[in-house]
């Protein structure tokens, strides 16, 4: 077997590579299961049966995506600019102490008034976490992925003292509480819940597929302006009438967290803004080729601050979420519990840090877990939604090595030729720089 | 005397410091061959659940079983940088990605809490551990004896390795090798070295004493298996071969302190100070971040000798 350097990398193959990770991933889980005495074929049927196939699955699998979706978002912002930010975990928890203790110092202010003000505030702690390893990193070149999480260990020190360790303001103090509890927030912080139809969800999801193909489509290989102008305008036909058909048809109705809504919104905003914008030029530069971005009189150092607090101010909303869409108070037992910040880097992985993409991972794997956690008990091995989500990522981690390289099994009269010359070693060109960076050493 | 704070402090400051020691030590050979593997917390966690499972289900003499138990330990790292060699030297997968990824998979919600929870290990009490040896019967010694030869069987041997690495990469012929194979691997080819051989091996080594190190968590400190037990020592580990600019001694030392910084958050605890405990169990997480930044800063980085290929897969010209 040999690697080859690819010339041209096929539109469907970045496609096809997460979907392939996830179907191999469950084969190779499926060999577990055999080995630990389980069927596996009756055990995945429990698992989409608990994840996507009723209305309470799915609304209890939205419940577990959303979070996901900004722990996703927030690794694969910085993943583009192969800055490697796995402090979400901790940016979350700071998210949810910001937006929980402005939900309390806010108790008698209106909705309206509350609701926005937690966002920000969550945004705006879990910012501030991320800015730490981020100014470490564009002034001293301190490696981020330990300074990041390192942080995640403090964040949630932080949250066991808040609440369990101190008499703060997080902490219910109401006489007659033995067991150490967060605060009630009003009921006017909490984020409400919308119903949609199955259709509109599935109509949502459908569409985000098409766009996530048409833009890897867009993205890889040559082609006429025409041709683009013709596959874009379609699509959008296609997806405005998804959408219609989705809104106008009636159904089954399903809970969707506001956060969600916020969550399927920001995706959009960091698509356009990686997109579109100068902004998202520079980060591509900066990530394909530092030195360009240098001559090209970039602001490198700057970039690393930003990226970092867009990326810690991401997972700081989906900490703010978690306190006004599900929790209602900060919660030190579940949140670590829960794991959604290392969760979102299995999520940017498999979308290949495509914003879109998240949304769509986020929803697989928050169906996954949603599945194993409601069918732990039930005779259903422990830990098996972990190591399926570990496979999926080594798959999708090999999987990326296909989009550069051409894998070729050697043939017989192949190896004849060129045997000698090319000894046991694999063959291609040289690739300084194609793998990784040192990760800021 | 020997119960003077700093000689206690001290003597915890070895005993905590020698799981990091053994994760950093096999870092340091992983790293100097040019692979960088993030995920020594993961094979430590299962060198952890592995060790411990050994010694819960085989019977028979307790040294002999735990001999067992970290060889058993170590295999189990090894298998797990395994799958790490073969992301990043053959199939050149990104190095950061598949060590973050070994982490989730063999880490705190993945393979070792399944094997850990589904052989029902934690709870019971331990059956054999390792115990302080007494060395020479000097554990009452002033001063070193309680920090020296009051220790088990797992640190000396720590310090047997410690002389054994700095030997082989400085002494050796082999070492040199490794060396050249990290720093310039195109001129390592080129003199008719393998690079993938010696890669795979010195990630293989990595594993192995994460593995063991891993072990200690469970059969000489915590005596018992918890999901997530060594609570992120692995990271800290990764941050020790760069404070000890990737060679054994230093790392032996920012070992100590870190192990050092666990002992004092414990010992200042069961001697009643007020203040936070979870002010005390933050120490070494912060440390590690005000140490990063102080030795990529100044005249540290000038010191600095990361290998030059470290993180870069190779790929011969044809």
């Amino acid at each position: 077997m040999r690697l080859t350097r690819r010339l041209h990398t096929p539109w469907w193959l970045p496609i096809t590579i997460p979907i392939g990770s996830v179907i191999a991933a469950f084969l190779v889980g499926a060999a577990v299961l055999l080995v630990a005495g389980h069927n596996p074929v009756d055990t995945y049927i429990r698992l989409f049966e608990r994840g996507f196939l009723s209305e309470n699955a799915l609304s209890s699998t939205l419940r577990s995506a959303t979070p996901l979706v900004f722990t996703g978002l927030a690794a694969a912002a910085a993943f583009r600019m192969r800055l490697w930010n796995i402090g979400g975990e901790g940016q979350l928890f700071m998210g949810a102490i910001g937006a929980s203790g402005i939900g309390l110092a806010l108790a008698d202010a209106p909705a309206a008034v509350v609701i926005p003000a937690m966002i920000l505030g969550g945004a705006l702690f879990g910012a501030l976490w991320a800015l730490v390893p981020g100014v470490l990193r564009a002034r001293f070149n301190t490696n981020e992925i330990i300074t990041s999480l390192m942080l995640n260990y403090v964040a949630a020190l932080i949250l066991a003292y808040l609440v369990l360790g101190s008499m703060s303001p997080w902490r219910d103090q109401s006489p007659g509480t033995t067991f150490p509890l967060g605060a009630r927030l009003s009921d006017s912080a909490s984020w409400p819940q919308l119903l949609a139809g199955l259709p509109l969800l599935v109509a949502v999801i459908v569409s985000l597929g098409v766009v996530a193909g048409v833009a890897a489509w867009m993205r890889h290989g040559d082609r006429s302006r025409t041709l683009k102008r013709y596959v874009l305008g379609s699509s959008a036909v296609a997806v405005a009438a998804l959408l219609t058909v989705g809104v106008s048809t009636d159904g089954p109705s399903i809970t969707v967290p506001f956060g969600m809504v916020v969550g399927a919104g920001t995706a959009v905003v960091v698509w356009v803004l990686y997109r579109e914008t100068r902004f998202g030029f520079e980060v591509r530069v900066i990530s394909d080729s530092p030195a360009a971005a240098q001559y090209g009189g970039m602001n490198t150092t700057r970039k690393i601050v930003v990226v970092m607090v867009l990326a810690g101010g991401l997972a700081g909303l989906g900490g703010a979420s978690q306190v006004g869409d599900f929790s209602h108070l900060l919660d030190p037992y579940g949140l670590p519990q829960s794991v959604y910040g290392y969760t979102g880097i299995v999520v940017a992985a498999l979308s290949a840090n495509s914003p879109l993409g998240v949304v769509l991972a986020a929803f697989l794997l928050g169906g996954l877990s949603n599945a194993g956690f409601s069918l732990r008990g039930l005779d259903f091995p422990l830990g098996l939604v972990g190591i399926l989500q570990g496979l999926i990522l080594f798959f999708a981690i090999g999987g990326t090595v296909l989009i550069r390289y051409r894998l070729r099994f050697r043939r017989r009269a192949h190896a004849k030729d060129d045997g000698l010359r090319d000894g046991h070693h694999t063959g291609g060109s040289t690739l300084a720089g194609a793998g990784v960076d040192g990760g800021g050493r | 005397m020997n119960d003077n704070l700093i000689v206690v402090v001290l003597a915890s400051a070895v005993f905590y410091g020698t799981p990091l020691l053994y994760a950093a030590l096999g870092e340091v050979l992983t790293e100097r061959s040019g692979v960088l593997n993030l995920g020594l917390e993961g094979m430590m966690l299962m060198g952890a659940v592995m060790g411990f499972w050994t010694v819960q289900y085989v019977n028979g003499p307790g040294w002999l079983v735990l001999a067992g138990a970290v060889l058993v330990a170590a295999a189990a790292g090894t298998v797990t940088a395994l799958i790490h060699a073969v992301l990043v030297i053959t199939f050149r997968a990104n190095q950061i990605v598949s060590g973050i990824a070994l982490t989730i998979f063999a880490g705190v919600i993945g393979l070792s809490s399944y094997i850990g929870t589904r052989a029902g290990v934690g709870g019971a009490p331990l059956a054999h551990h390792f115990r302080p040896l007494n060395l020479f019967g000097l554990k009452d010694f002033p001063v070193l004896g309680p920090i020296l030869f009051d220790q088990h069987a797992l640190v000396y041997l720590s310090w047997i390795l410690v002389l054994a690495c700095t030997w082989y990469i400085y002494r050796t012929s082999l070492g040199l090798r490794l060396r050249s194979v990290g720093d310039a691997p195109e001129t390592a080819d080129a003199a008719g070295i393998n690079v993938t051989m010696y890669r795979y091996v010195h990630t293989l080594l990595g594993g192995a004493l994460a593995g063991i190190g891993g072990s200690v968590f469970s059969l000489a400190i915590a005596l018992n298996w918890l999901d997530g037990m060594t609570a992120g020592a692995g990271w800290i580990a990764i941050a020790l071969v760069i404070f000890g600019f990737w060679r054994p001694v230093p790392v032996m030392a920012g070992a100590y302190f870190f192990g050092g910084l666990s002992g004092l958050a414990y010992v200042l605890q069961t001697r009643q100070v007020r203040l936070p405990p979870e002010m005390f169990s933050a120490l070494p997480y912060v440390m590690t971040i005000v140490v990063l930044a102080l030795v990529s800063s100044g005249w540290a980085r000038r010191r600095s000798t990361a290998p030059a290929a470290l993180g870069t897969p190779y790929l011969r010209e044809t």
